[in-house]
């Protein structure tokens, strides 16, 4: 066997070693409901805002917790607890990805991640509102 | 949206003509480079001399005409942008009038169609140098480039064929794409007053020159790509080789800089704390640069040795092929929750056209590559283990590999879209990238460490050992003192890991040394034939930079007071106290302890810019035995409030040679909003007398006439009084207070003193006939002044610049040995760009 021949199977072997690493390393994208069954797993939820659901943050007295509420798609609806500031475009996002963990009947919230607000250039119906009326 | 009403309609003020024009030369450069690409094949082909030449003149003219088109495309949007014709969406969507000039050319990049017009531009300046200096291989080389141009060309064409619409123009109008009733008055454009503007978050100077610099970078890939092209068209299979190596330690050089100018962008404006965050748009560059260096690194071997062309086929294609495929992610929206900032979807048929271009060039090439693979010659000799060009392969081999890693991971969306998948992230995601890189450093680090000391075809032992055990001791002691003078503190992935960076520090400082004395020892000082070392020591040092940067860097705003219970404290994984309370308030006057500092929030102040405001925070340390003031500097982070209520935060850094204190805001209040209404209400006071407010109550101590000194800095211009106030609030701290009250020649002049920590204000009102004092007391109905902080302290950060520079240095002095540059020129460059690289990345804050 040529030397070379090694040198290809210890890469293989690499790879797919680096693979299972990957592999072993992802989260689930969940709904509101199904986080709810898999408490305390790590799990990204796709849901929107409920502006009707005052935000609890008062950054005066802690400027580490914000709680608020989601619904996503099929109707579920949590609490959020988010242990930082307020994103400030929170208010404004239409749609949110949160990442974090159920606890119980919160959500207990390590990441936010809205739209860039540079993302709305592209689209369309964001710029129409930009346009004045009269 | 088209309304055949506008083409009967005239709009008012509309400067039509220079759009008119712009999209003439788009399709005039399509056009250009359609003819160029074909002329160039069919010059690539001919064998008669003069056939050859008339095609290849042909093809010139055809080159240059396009180039000549894009010049002139990019000074109708400029043109366009700054003006400030808004009747172009791409003024209204980029530009607004506040905005500074400089940004001007950030305004243009921002938009996708400007970013293709960059790429575009890049390629005809490389294409023009080519055809001057490639002689034989310029019909096949240029006809890969001119290839690329016709899709580029196609990216901002925005003309319809068959009803699929091919691209989108940089000149179509605002009223055609955007819905508005205001679009029905001929006088509409006097109704929009200004542009969206740019970004804030790119209002930086990084991004006038970074986007130029990684798109050079992006574009000059290419050339060693239609090099490897031109090997196998010519079926000169290895000749190409050498004439491309130059152009590839280019790609690497550029690329590699572009992406840390990206990184400095990112760690200067971006709040996210750090220059890297294994963001999707981030690994998209930094995998075609990782590939390119193996490819360069085989190319060698090949010159050397005559073994690893094979490979460096398979790298130079990939390399490119990579580069159009992160095109691909970052630009398609594929990438959709999982990066922050990838650019939103373009619009179906632009997917499908970045889609064919990617596809094409792959297929083709990849095609062309497997058909003609056992042409390829391919050294049959066995390669020795104790050989440099062995070694050498295997590093390659590492690089390539965990470039497959990183972009195997990126692409989960692709894969998720592809497959019904629904894969997401994992909880910590640079953990994920940062297991395995650390495993690829180490052997990185050892293998650039020892490599060198290997000659090709085989060493012998005795002077392969007796060279490397003096950097091999030195290194061990380095990382043994660091164990002991300046052990890293990263805890969080819990003891494994820990060692992990040891080793691979380790291995880093190990580089480090070993290319160093290599200058010194292996090359008898000839620096000319030094690049690959000093571009090693670099790569080494900034590694070593990033790996202490990274693991010892520290959160000081953490808040200490926690007065409540965190139910995600502890992460289940590795059992550790996970911290996520990294925000402090800092309220208006009042010092906070934040790490080794005291922290004063002083005051705020607008800028020039509308909508930007400044916070200053003044840091302080003193000696905790002496309490003599140690340090005490000023950093003003910034907030931009824009029109549509969104805020973004710049954070201030305080550099210095061994650490930077980096501070943003993460909250502030509204200050439109936070108003204050409240009235002063008079009270007529004697010395000594005592009033009540809310909280607390204070004394008039005395009134002091024409006072020396105030905190004011007030000059007066005639008679001054100054009342000594001691206010105590409810939990008996004392504050002292000293308002002012100036007669002078204009009039009555008050100087209200503020305690900001009881939201009180005290005017000096008057003198009352009967002798006692008139004081004025406010008790603010406004929030309390406080703004929220985060801040890091990183240390070492500049050993990642400085090992960046060295790297770039090292691999331009790769490039003048390798193309046999002048001496007095190669100096003159390599002595400038080393200046201006040194100043952008460690002075220009």
């Amino acid at each position: 066997m040529k030397r070379t021949h090694i040198v290809l199977l210890v890469v293989i072997a690499m790879a797919i070693g680096a693979l299972t690493m990957v592999s072993a390393d992802f989260s689930t994208y969940d709904t509101i409901n199904s986080a709810r069954e898999k408490q305390g797993k790590f799990v990204h939820i796709i849901a929107s805002v409920d502006k009707t659901i005052p935000f609890d943050y008062d950054p005066a007295k802690n400027p580490n917790y914000l709680g608020f509420s989601v619904i996503d798609s099929l109707g579920g609806e949590t609490k959020v607890v988010y242990h930082n500031t307020k994103p400030t475009d929170l208010e404004k996002s239409d749609r949110v990805v949160l990442k974090g963990r159920m606890q119980g009947d919160v959500f207990e919230c390590s990441e936010i991640l809205l739209k860039c607000p540079s993302k709305y250039k592209d689209d369309k119906k964001q710029l129409e509102k930009t346009i004045p009326n009269t | 949206m088209l309304n055949s009403q506008h083409y009967t309609m005239q709009f008012d003020g509309e400067h039509l003509l220079v759009g008119k024009l712009g999209h003439f030369f788009v399709l005039l450069s399509f056009t250009a480079s359609l003819l160029a690409t074909i002329a160039y094949f069919i010059a690539s082909r001919k064998t008669d001399a003069t056939e050859k030449s008339s095609w290849i003149r042909f093809a010139r003219i055809n080159f240059f005409i396009e180039a000549v088109a894009v010049l002139a495309i990019f000074s109708c949007i400029f043109y366009i942008c700054s003006n400030h014709y808004l009747e172009y969406l791409y003024a209204y969507k980029h530009t607004s009038k506040e905005l500074e000039f400089k940004y001007l050319l950030a305004c243009i990049w921002e938009d996708q169609g400007g970013s293709f017009l960059l790429w575009t531009i890049w390629h005809c300046v490389l294409g023009i140098f080519l055809i001057i200096k490639s002689k034989d291989w310029e019909a096949p080389v240029m006809t890969v480039v001119s290839f690329a141009q016709v899709f580029l060309a196609m990216m901002i064409m925005g003309i319809y064929l068959f009803n699929i619409k091919i691209g989108n123009s940089p000149f179509v109008l605002t009223r055609d794409e955007i819905n508005g009733p205001i679009f029905a008055m001929p006088e509409y454009l006097s109704l929009i007053k200004d542009g969206i503007g740019l970004n804030v978050l790119l209002r930086n100077y990084w991004m006038v020159i970074h986007p130029p610099i990684l798109f050079l970078g992006f574009a000059s890939t290419i050339v060693p790509f239609a090099f490897a092209y031109a090997g196998i068209q010519t079926k000169r299979f290895g000749e190409w080789v050498k004439p491309a190596l130059p152009y590839a330690l280019f790609s690497a050089t550029v690329l590699g800089v572009g992406i840390m100018m990206g990184a400095k962008w990112a760690y200067e404006s971006l709040s996210f704390g750090g220059y890297w965050a294994w963001d999707p748009v981030e690994n998209a560059s930094l995998v075609p640069w990782l590939i390119m260096i193996a490819g360069l690194h085989t190319m060698v071997i090949y010159k050397a040795t005559t073994h690893s062309l094979r490979a460096s086929y398979a790298f130079v294609i990939l390399s490119f092929l990579f580069i159009l495929y992160s095109t691909f992610l970052t630009r398609t929206g594929i990438l959709g929750d999982t990066s922050v900032h990838a650019f939103t979807e373009a619009g179906k048929a632009m997917n499908v056209l970045i889609l064919t271009f990617v596809g094409v060039f792959a297929v083709l090439s990849l095609a062309l590559f497997f058909i003609n693979l056992k042409k390829i010659p391919a050294d049959q000799r066995e390669e020795t283990t104790d050989s440099r060009e062995f070694w050498m392969f295997i590093g390659s081999l590492i690089f390539f590999l965990s470039a497959m890693f990183i972009i195997a991971k990126t692409s989960v969306p692709v894969f998720n879209e592809v497959f019904g998948t629904h894969w997401a992230p994992p909880e910590d995601i640079e953990f994920g990238y940062n297991k395995v890189l650390i495993l690829i450093v180490v052997i990185i680090g050892i293998l650039t460490a020892v490599t060198q000391y290997l000659k090709y075809k085989n060493t012998s032992s005795s002077y392969f050992l007796k060279k490397l055990i003096t950097p091999t001791v030195i290194a061990l002691i380095v990382t043994i003192s660091l164990f002991i003078f300046y052990p890293i503190t990263y805890t969080k992935q819990g003891s494994g890991f820990l060692i992990a960076i040891y080793i691979a520090l380790f291995a880093t400082i190990y580089s480090f040394i070993a290319n160093a004395g290599y200058i010194w020892s292996g090359l008898n000082g000839n620096v000319k034939a030094a690049g690959g070392s000093v571009a090693h020591l670099g790569f080494a040092l900034m590694l070593v930079g990033m790996l202490i940067s990274s693991s010892n860097k520290k959160i000081i705003s953490e808040d200490k007071f926690k007065n409540f219970i965190i139910p995600m404290g502890i992460d289940p994984l590795t059992k550790q106290a996970d911290d996520p309370l990294e925000n402090l308030n800092l309220i208006r006057q009042v010092p906070t302890a934040m790490g080794p500092y005291s922290v004063t929030y002083m005051g705020d102040s607008n800028a020039n810019e509308a909508g930007r405001h400044y916070y200053h925070l003044l840091f302080e340390r003193k000696d905790s035995a002496t309490n003599e003031l140690k340090e005490s500097f000023v950093v003003n982070p910034d907030v931009y409030l824009m029109k549509n209520n969104n805020m973004s935060s710049n954070p201030d850094t305080k550099h210095y040679l061994t650490h930077d204190v980096f501070t943003y805001i993460s909250y502030t209040l509204d200050p439109d909003k936070n108003k204050d209404t409240a009235q002063f209400k008079i009270k007529e006071v004697s010395v000594g007398d005592t009033l009540f407010y809310s909280k607390g109550f204070m004394v008039i101590n005395s009134v002091e006439k024409n006072p020396q000194q105030n905190k004011f800095n007030i000059v007066p211009n005639g008679a001054m009084l100054m009342a000594h106030i001691t206010i105590t609030g409810p939990d008996s701290m004392k504050y002292a207070s000293t308002p002012v009250i100036m007669v002078d020649s204009f009039g009555i002049n008050q100087v209200d003193d503020t305690v900001y920590a009881q939201n009180l204000f005290l005017k000096f009102a008057g003198v009352s006939n009967n002798g006692k004092i008139k004081i004025g007391v406010k008790e603010s109905d406004k929030m309390i002044d406080f703004v929220t902080v985060k801040a890091y302290v990183f240390p070492y950060i500049n050993l990642v610049w400085i090992g960046l520079v060295i790297m770039a240095i090292g691999l331009i002095m790769s490039i003048i040995k390798r193309a046999k540059l002048s001496p007095v020129l190669s100096a003159f460059v390599l002595t400038i760009i080393a200046i201006a690289l040194f100043y952008m990345f460690l002075f220009a804050h």
